[in-house]
Parts: structure tokens; C-alpha cells; sequence
């Protein structure tokens, strides 16, 4: 029977290293129903943007937890519509300060979680706002 | 849908891995761009690689993609995990170990989830091979869950198939038993820097000095040591690659790879077969609310199983 699953690229891009929370996620995401496609630490925007069309996922979720988001999400959303990939939703999650939010939006950023965000807000948001691509 | 095929044909990487997606999420229509590349498949040298949870197969398919693109062949991955059978969600992370190939153009790596298949691949591994195949890799290397005893599906869709086995898992019985044990063609010990490492040796070479090897191919067992040593381990694995190529060297020498392609046929045609006559009747039992009678009739003991099947059975299947 035909069924669309909600499939999610969960990655750290840069030089951080602390994925505990990238982890909790990935799991969360898998009791959720979803599928998840976990790529670890360390990656460049260009290799998650690769994977990411790969995969074919619907959703991209990247951490961070270093202060280089400032940089490094902007750098992925940028990739992805140079492939004309933009359908594919960006959220991003880790230790973004205020100042820097709009700034993240304004790079096509959906959504952004920081510390507090509950597991369970973080997957209600993914079902109500990412439907598998069609 | 046939659209999707032909741009996968032309090496469409973006609609090569949507196809995989709507073969995954069983999309209807999707058999017409399979139908379409059919005729075109059957080119690349599949290569199994299975064992237990943890017993290397990522790290050392990473390093066999190394070894392929050193020889210019292009390369097509697919690494299944498991789908929990409470939530139906999936954690897919064989992709971890392959992050140095994200930007080579002529590597494909794609991540499938079981989806409720037990025997050790997912529903798609099939079509999948042949979506990786008509994009033009001359390799295609299908990496199977994590498996135990007698997973072995994968017999039916690779022309060589690696078991990788590591130290400390069971006796010189568990060599002898059927199963995984007699699928390989060829075995790699990982982890062998690990104490072990050559009994188990000595176990696998044993059960294989029991067999009679008919094809002429005896399987090797090769003794790959720990990722942490990078470049013993690199050498390794380019052994294991040399020793893939020998074997498939060997089915094309015996005339034999049509024997393989055999076994992948049947299981495709019944596969087929289950979906195109199986699959409808299954669905309009549950939406005529059937299924759920019957469910109700079996929990009183009111008929059983056969009975209700038979009747479904004289219902559909009409002889003329």
C-alpha cells in the first residue's frame, strides 16, 4: 500500500563536535515516525546539500552549537537553491542567539529550536508544517 | 512516471533518487518507469555486503568505495536499516561512515529503511538496483541490516556476496550451521586485531574444507584489522576488492553469472505477481471492512484461518 514518509537529514555542519543533542533528536525523530537520516559532526554545507539530494529528503535539520551558524546555515540554504532544491525545508536548532534570528529566517530558514524547546514542540512542528514532496 | 526513468537513464541524479523514493513509498504508477528500464538493466556487478549489527559493513564499504573509484568505475550505495516495528520511524546512519564521498560525482549512496521486509533488505532493494544500474554504475554495492542467523535475502540480488563476521561471536558449530554461514563467496574476519580472531579463522576455514565447491569457486577468507590503523586497514580492503573482481571474473570465466540473474528474476516475478494479485484483494478486504469480520470470526473461534481464506480465494480467483 502506497504510503509518503516524512523523511529528515539531521546534521552538524562544522568544526563542532557536541552532536548529544543531534543524537536525542535523531531519536525522537525515529519514535515520531519519521524517517531520519543521521550524518554526524563535522560535514561541510556542500556535503550536506549532496546527501540531501541523495536521500531525497523533505526536510533538512542542522545543529549547532559553536557560533558559526551564522555562516554555516546560510551556506546550506544558499546551496540548495542553487540546485533547485529549495523545496527541501531548512530548520535549524542549537545556540542561536536572538540578535541572529532574523538573520537566519531572512536566509530561508523555516524555523529555529533553542535550549528549552521540547522534544515533543519540535516534532508537532514537523507535522504540521513538512509534507513529503510530491 | 516513465518521465522520472528515462531522466534517471540520462543520469539524473535528483530523479534517480526520487524513483528510489516512490518505489519505497510503493507510489502507484511507479512500475511504468521500472517497466521502462527494465530492458536496460542487468549491466552492473552487484555486491552484497552482510553481517551482524556493528561488524563493520559501513567502514568497510567506505573503503571499497576508495579502492572502485581509484579504478575510475563509478559506484552506487544502497545501506538498509532497520524500521522500528512500533512507530514505523528510522534511524538510518550507515551514511556516517561514507561522509568522504558526499562530493564525489560518481558516488550515489542511498539509505533505505526495512520497512517491516525481515529477511535482511528493504521491499526496494530490487527496483533499487536496477534504478543505480540504468544511471550507469558499474558497481553497486547493497549493504544489508545488521543480521543474525538466516537473513539472507541479499542471494537474491547480488552476484557476490561478502559476510563479514568479527571475534567472539560463537563456536566452531556456529561456523557449521545453515544460514548466513553458506551464502558467502567470500568471508572477510574484521576487527581481526581483536583476540579470536584466528580461531574463528581456523572455524570458517574448516566448515569450508567440509564443503564441495562445484562452481570451482572456494570462498577466501580474508582478515581485515582495525580502522584505527588507516592504512593496513586501506590495504585490506583493496585486497577485498581485488579478491570481488576475482569472483566476478569467475561467474562471467563459468558461464555462470546467468545462474544469479536466475534467482533475481524468480524473486522479482514473484514479487510482482504478490503485488499486482495479492496487494488488491488485500486492500479491498480492509476497505470493505471484511478484513475486520473475519478478525472478529477467528478471535470466537467461529471459523478459522483456512476456511476464511478459501472463501476469499473462491471469490477472486475465477478458472475459465
Amino acid at each position: 500500500m502506497s504510503e509518503r514518509k516524512i523523511r529528515i537529514l539531521l546534521a552538524k555542519p562544522g568544526l563542532d563536535g557536541h552532536d548529544r543533542g543531534a543524537k536525542v533528536l535523531a531519536r525522537a525523530f525515529r519514535d515520531a515516525g519519521f524517517e531520519v537520516i543521521y550524518t554526524g559532526c563535522h560535514q561541510t554545507p556542500e556535503q550536506i546539500v549532496g546527501a540531501a539530494l541523495q536521500e531525497d529528503v523533505d526536510m533538512v535539520g542542522l545543529s549547532c552549537l559553536s557560533g558559526a551558524h551564522t555562516y554555516l546555515f546560510p551556506a546550506v540554504t544558499k546551496l540548495l537553491k542553487e540546485q533547485e532544491a529549495d523545496d527541501i525545508t531548512v530548520v535549524g536548532g542549537g545556540i542561536i542567539p536572538d540578535f541572529d534570528m532574523q538573520a537566519m529566517y531572512d536566509a530561508g530558514l523555516k524555523a529555529i529550536f533553542t535550549p528549552g524547546a521540547t522534544l515533543d514542540s519540535i516534532c508537532d512542528w514537523i507535522r504540521e508544517n513538512i509534507k513529503p514532496r510530491e | 512516471m516513465e518521465q522520472l526513468g528515462k531522466k534517471a537513464m540520462a543520469g539524473d541524479m535528483r530523479a534517480a533518487s526520487r524513483l528510489i523514493r516512490n518505489i519505497e513509498d510503493n507510489i502507484p504508477d511507479t512500475h511504468k518507469a521500472i517497466k521502462h528500464i527494465f530492458p536496460h538493466t542487468g549491466r552492473a556487478h552487484v555486491v552484497g555486503l552482510t553481517g551482524a549489527p556493528g561488524a563493520g559493513k559501513s567502514t568497510i564499504t567506505d573503503e571499497l568505495l576508495m579502492a572502485i573509484r581509484k579504478k575510475n568505475k563509478t559506484v552506487g550505495v544502497l545501506a538498509v536499516d532497520p524500521t522500528s516495528p512500533f512507530t514505523g520511524g528510522a534511524l538510518l546512519g550507515d551514511r556516517i561512515r561514507m561522509l568522504r564521498h558526499a562530493e564525489d560525482p560518481g558516488v550515489f549512496i542511498r539509505s533505505l529503511a526495512t520497512r517491516g521486509a525481515m529477511g535482511g533488505l528493504s521491499k526496494a532493494v530490487g527496483d533499487g538496483i536496477h534504478v543505480l544500474d540504468v544511471m550507469g554504475k558499474d558497481v553497486i554495492i547493497v549493504e544489508t541490516v545488521g543480521v543474525g542467523q538466516q537473513e539472507v535475502d541479499i542471494i537474491n540480488h547480488a552476484h557476490t556476496v561478502i559476510v563479514v563476521q568479527v571475534p567472539g561471536m560463537g563456536d566452531d558449530v556456529q561456523a557449521i550451521k545453515a544460514g548466513l554461514m553458506e551464502i558467502a563467496d567470500i568471508f572477510v574476519i574484521n576487527k581481526a586485531d581483536r583476540d579470536g580472531s584466528k580461531k574463528l579463522y581456523k572455524e570458517i576455514k574448516n566448515m569450508i574444507g567440509m564443503g564441495k565447491w562445484t562452481s570451482g569457486w572456494e570462498p577466501p577468507v580474508l582478515m581485515i584489522e582495525s580502522v584505527m590503523e588507516p592504512h593496513s586497514f586501506a590495504k585490506s580492503v583493496a585486497v577485498l576488492y581485488e579478491k570481488i573482481e576475482e569472483h566476478y571474473q569467475h561467474l562471467v570465466d563459468k558461464n555462470i553469472l546467468a545462474d544469479r540473474a536466475h534467482r533475481k528474476v524468480v524473486t522479482e516475478l514473484n514479487d510482482a505477481l504478490k503485488a499486482a494479485i495479492l496487494d488488491p484483494v488485500l486492500k479491498k478486504l480492509i476497505e470493505d471492512g471484511e478484513m475486520e469480520g473475519m478478525v472478529a470470526k477467528l478471535k470466537t473461534k467461529e471459523t478459522d484461518p483456512y476456511s476464511l481464506a478459501e472463501a476469499v480465494a473462491l471469490k477472486y480467483m475465477k478458472d475459465d
